[in-house]
């Protein structure tokens, strides 16, 4: 029998309004230190190296809306599920384009696509979402695809 | 400038990681992630039951793409990445990012990528596109 309801598949296609960020030259040397990044287009913050994108993406909340463990809220996304342990399952980046300081970028992140599977130690639900980068003329610089694993 | 093709088979050098305190502390800044696990060791042994503070798993992601860019040439592109996290990497570990020629079709070379522990076990496995110029 099928962990996924109606309900819980009727979140694909589900989207968060788009966010819009300008990319600065000083965030992304400050990313490229923190990595050991030796390039030194990164590290003179000329360009961004693809994973910087990772560190756009986590939300700016107020102290007190932090979690005991450090943790923002999850995704409002991530649907109630019957499986509570979230894992992360990876990342599939395809690359159309590169990313300069300056660069007005929006991100679409939408749930894309939920699905089971039976796992060694019983179901695993996968869940994928795309996050979707834009330049703001709507062309696509790096389309993300995120699974996380729910068990 | 054109630059050679590699051999299917062929590795790219490696890269050994040893992330400290400082490096964990300024990746989770720069990426606004205020998650215990990578800071606060009594959290994390005693909170989420780790024997350690956590490398993050994208922190080794990025080592992945950096063996990439270290090996591309400036008009390479990167055309696809991908990784997944394997098992949990603790401060003091030692970390070998890997690369080895999967693929060449025309000037797209497919990579197989790892990053292996001190005990040879994988923590992060991944795949990459690369187009030569």
């Amino acid at each position: 029998m099928s962990l996924l309801t109606e309900q819980i598949k009727g979140c694909i296609g589900l989207a968060l309004p788009p966010v819009r960020f300008e990319v600065s030259r000083n965030d992304i040397r400050k990313y490229a230190v923190a990595t050991g990044q030796r390039q030194a287009r990164f590290l003179a913050g000329d360009e961004a190296p693809l994973m910087f994108l990772f560190s756009v993406l986590m939300p700016v909340l107020p102290l007190d809306q932090l979690r005991e463990d450090g943790h923002c809220p999850d995704n409002p996304l991530l649907p109630e599920l019957p499986l509570k342990r979230i894992l992360a399952g990876g990342s599939r980046y395809q690359v159309h384009g590169r990313i300069y300081p300056g660069d007005v970028l929006v991100c679409r992140q939408s749930l894309v696509d939920i699905h089971e599977k039976q796992g060694s130690d019983g179901p695993l639900i996968f869940l994928v979402f795309e996050n979707r980068f834009e330049n703001e003329a709507g062309e696509p610089l790096v389309i993300e695809h995120l699974t996380r694993i729910a068990r | 400038m054109n630059m050679a093709i590699p051999e299917v088979g062929q590795a790219l050098p490696e890269r050994q990681y040893t992330p400290g305190t400082v490096q964990l502390f300024l990746y989770n800044a720069a990426i606004w992630n205020a998650h215990r696990i990578h800071y606060d060791l009594l959290y994390a042994q005693d909170g989420e039951g780790h024997p350690g503070l956590l490398v993050d798993g994208p922190l080794q992601g990025d080592w992945l793409t950096q063996l990439l860019y270290d090996w591309m040439g400036a008009d390479d592109l990167l055309l696809a990445f991908e990784y997944s996290n394997r098992r949990a990497a603790y401060l003091g570990d030692v970390l070998t990012a890997c690369a080895e020629v999967e693929a060449v079709e025309h000037r797209d070379i497919t990579f197989t990528l790892r990053i292996v522990n001190q005990h040879g076990q994988a923590t992060t496995v991944g795949r990459a596109t690369v187009r030569r110029a």
